[in-house]
């Protein structure tokens, strides 16, 4: 690598500009596919909040709603309470271990197709043709003294930017809250501080990453593709430009005076003039390559227009492009999107997908923790009988008002009253009326005879009246004095 | 050895001069954009010096022009808190004590103040979970020497026990009877008492003590031995002793007689505050209902429906 002749190099800047990318529009198989994964994507985002989805009178009827005031994850008919969190850390893991799969089984696709850095580049990209023209005419723009024609479509290309942003962020805020609603009290300025907030910041980081940013927010901010090399290996999928086809590139002219001595490359810089980081593909794998894939289309009409085959830079494995290089053919597209590590982050991924949908579909809507009071733990009454204080937490997860029973079993005697009721009427079971929806928190007096276990295990328990036949129980214990003949010295 | 810097082959890029086993660093050039950001947190630096208490002094820091402390920011934390109480204190205020309970509200609200305000005054004696311990009564039982309603509580909160020099404390005080009696008459006394609530079997000695008993205790603590609240006089028939109900511990009892004293609340704390300490305190679990005035009961429906001629 190193040669004595460049020992000492000249200082380099400490810092360096971004380079302007001014990406030629194409046409070709995967823009198309871009285009409707940019359409479904942004169709997702945008449309979602404001699906309706009926639970009855007491339940929000949006169909996706992150309700943070009330602490409550509405998704279709799943409705999730805080200490179920672990549905969205399960969540989260599965999104995780997607990408993973996603790597493994088709590369940077991710990068290239789906993640909303992409998305919304490609979609300011386009706004910029529109206004600006094409590479060129935009590149002659960059160049001009700022004139009233500059000054004009700058404006214009900025504020449908600022359109499209702020409409990004107002579209997130929607998810918080009812979307209806929303959009009434945020034009008549009654939304939460909040949420002008997050549509500012929102709005902000959409025009600056997808209009300025672009690329220097993968090459420079995103963890993701430094994370992805690590996860990259021979079997994954490249963008590979085939420069044992291609080379040695020369200008068509060249190429056809002398066929022999020229690969099919013929230098027409299409690769390089397409590509949304500004990279050139020819260089080989590079962290800037989001695996896109326009320079394949770029490449793959020069090759028509020349009576080429198509592919000289393609999807490829660094497996089959040894194979290749040889003379072979690679392998088929499933046995390059099936191998054995796919497989495998595909079954981890299902296998938490299913038990996820297997406990769901088990969850009780009613549940029941209980609280002992620690101090003091125990409490004499005049009669003798010793009394424990518990706190009771009644979830009713269901979207309606409910009766709940609650009842003690296995601690002899024992009678239950709350703070507001009376031990004269107190039996060993008791009753709350539960809101809809609701968390009913209690303090529970529980009073058994001294005569006992200093440590008694029992356990109270919970169902309602109507609906859900099972309820739940939570085991406690009731605590004695130490001992009941030196109690007298107390 | 920065001498050694030179430029990378494959990337274009200047290394860091630094080499270990063939192992060389890139000095790729930062993004321009990333220095800017550097500058911007400078200038925001300047703006947050000039604004806030930043720079160090021998006695002090820097005020900044918003003249602004945490202190300060506290008090006014304090302020609008208070404001936002205010509707809450000032029901409380008004509101007649044994009247607290039947507000759910504001008995809630009272609760809450009070658990806070026993932290601060009452833990000392009665302890963080009001269990009380010798000779400080638990809170949480259901046996109170001057009454368990929330007046009776509130008063004894007000005007303390035994408080000397002050007119209104709940007072009482049970005589020393070392010398007033005979040693074995004590002896029988206590016998008998332990007797009343089952710690002793019914013996002879008992049965002597009964007419000790009678003749000195029984005025206060009454024929059955079920106490007085009016005089504070204990129930000596319950499971719960104060002082003990061991044998050891009675015997001291009745030679040298108990003078528990509480405080008075009344000119150290604010009237509501001791409204919500006896709220919390009735909460604890002994609570006893507000005596029901002897005015007219209420008719009871049933009887009224059969009384009215159609």
């Amino acid at each position: 690598m190193s040669s004595p002749e460049d020992l000492t190099a000249p200082e380099q800047a400490l810092y360096q500009a971004r380079k302007g990318v001014y990406p030629k529009a194409v046409d070709g198989f995967y823009r198309r596919l871009k285009w409707g994964i940019m359409a479904v994507t942004l169709a997702i985002y945008y449309v979602t909040p404001w699906i309706r989805w009926d639970r009855g009178a007491y339940a929000p009827d949006q169909a996706v709603l992150v309700d943070l005031a009330n602490r409550r994850f509405y998704m279709f008919q799943i409705e999730i309470w805080p200490h179920e969190f672990y549905y969205v850390v399960g969540l989260l893991i599965m999104a995780g271990i997607g990408l993973f799969l996603l790597t493994s089984a088709v590369g940077r696709a991710w990068c290239g197709y789906s993640c909303p850095q992409t998305v919304w580049t490609d979609l300011f990209q386009h706004v910029e043709r529109f206004i600006d023209g094409d590479r060129n005419a935009q590149i002659r723009l960059e160049k001009a003294p700022w004139g009233s024609e500059k000054i004009g479509k700058r404006l214009s290309k900025w504020s449908v930017w600022l359109f499209i942003a702020f409409w990004t962020g107002g579209a997130w805020i929607m998810y918080f809250a009812d979307a209806p609603t929303l959009v009434r009290d945020f034009w008549s300025g009654n939304a939460a501080p909040v949420a002008y907030a997050t549509v500012g910041i929102l709005t902000a980081t959409t025009f600056i990453f997808g209009g300025f940013m672009r690329e220097q927010v993968c090459i420079y901010m995103c963890p993701w593709p430094r994370i992805q090399t690590a996860m990259m290996d021979e079997k994954s999928l490249l963008v590979t430009y085939k420069d044992w086809r291609g080379e040695k590139r020369g200008s068509l002219k060249a190429a056809q005076a002398d066929p022999a001595a020229f690969g099919d490359c013929i230098d027409c810089n299409q690769c390089v003039a397409v590509c949304p980081t500004g990279i050139d593909i020819r260089e080989g794998p590079q962290i800037g390559c989001i695996t896109c894939a326009l320079c394949i289309d770029a490449c793959d009409n020069v090759m028509a227009q020349i009576g080429k085959p198509r592919g000289l830079i393609d999807y490829c494995t660094l497996d089959d492009a040894e194979v290749e290089k040889a003379g072979g053919t690679g392998k088929t597209a499933l046995k390059t999107l099936l191998h054995p590590r796919t497989l495998i982050y595909f079954g981890i991924w299902a296998a938490i997908g299913l038990a996820m949908l297997f406990t769901l579909g088990q969850r009780t809507r009613l549940d029941l923790a209980v609280q002992p009071d620690r101090n003091p733990v125990y409490v004499r009454l005049s009669d003798g009988s010793i009394r424990n204080n518990y706190t009771l937490k009644i979830r009713n997860m269901e979207t309606r008002p409910r009766i709940v029973d609650v009842y003690v079993e296995g601690l002899p005697g024992a009678v239950v009253w709350t703070p507001d009721g009376d031990r004269a009427f107190a039996k060993a079971n008791i009753n709350f009326a539960v809101a809809p929806d609701a968390v009913h928190k209690v303090r529970l007096f529980i009073a058994a005879p001294a005569k006992g276990e200093e440590r008694t295990e029992f356990r109270i328990s919970t169902r309602a009246r109507t609906g859900d036949e099972r309820g739940d129980s939570d085991t406690v214990v009731f605590e004695r004095p130490e001992n009941e003949e030196e109690e007298d010295g107390e | 050895m920065a001498e050694n810097k030179r430029i990378d082959a494959p990337t274009g890029t200047q290394t860091v001069g630094h080499e270990w086993d063939g192992i060389e660093e890139l000095d790729t050039p930062m993004p321009r954009w990333w220095v800017l950001t550097f500058w911007a947190c400078i200038i925001w630096a300047l703006g947050y010096v000039v604004l806030f208490p930043a720079i160090p002094m021998l006695n002090n820091a820097t005020q900044g022009v918003l003249n602004w402390s945490s202190r300060g920011q506290f008090e006014q934390e304090l302020k609008a808190e208070t404001l936002r109480r205010a509707p809450i204190t000032n029901a409380i205020a008004a509101i007649p004590v044994e009247q607290l309970a039947g507000n759910e509200k504001l008995y809630q609200a009272a609760i809450e103040g009070g658990r806070a305000a026993f932290k601060v005054h009452c833990v000392q004696c009665h302890g963080s979970g009001a269990a009380g311990s010798k000779g400080y009564p638990n809170l949480n039982d259901d046996d109170w020497l001057w009454g368990g309603d929330l007046a009776s509580i509130h008063y004894t909160l007000t005007n303390g026990v035994r408080q000397p020099d002050h007119e209104a404390t709940r007072f009482s005080q049970m005589p020393a009877f070392a010398g007033m009696l005979a040693n074995g008459e004590i002896d029988a006394v206590t016998s008998y008492v332990r007797s009343l609530s089952g710690l002793e079997k019914a013996s002879a000695k008992s049965a002597t003590g009964a007419a000790v008993f009678a003749a000195n205790c029984a005025s206060c603590h009454g024929v059955d031995g079920k106490g007085l609240r009016e005089f504070g006089a204990p129930n000596l028939t319950d499971g719960i002793w104060l002082y003990g109900g061991d044998k050891a511990s009675l015997t001291t009892t009745v030679n040298k007689a108990r003078y528990g004293v509480m405080p008075r609340w009344d000119n150290r704390l604010d009237p509501v505050t001791i409204k919500m300490l006896a709220a919390y305190v009735h909460s604890l679990g002994g609570g006893e209902a507000s005596p029901v005035p002897a005015a007219t009961p209420a008719p009871d429906p049933a009887k009224v429906a059969l009384n009215v001629q159609p």
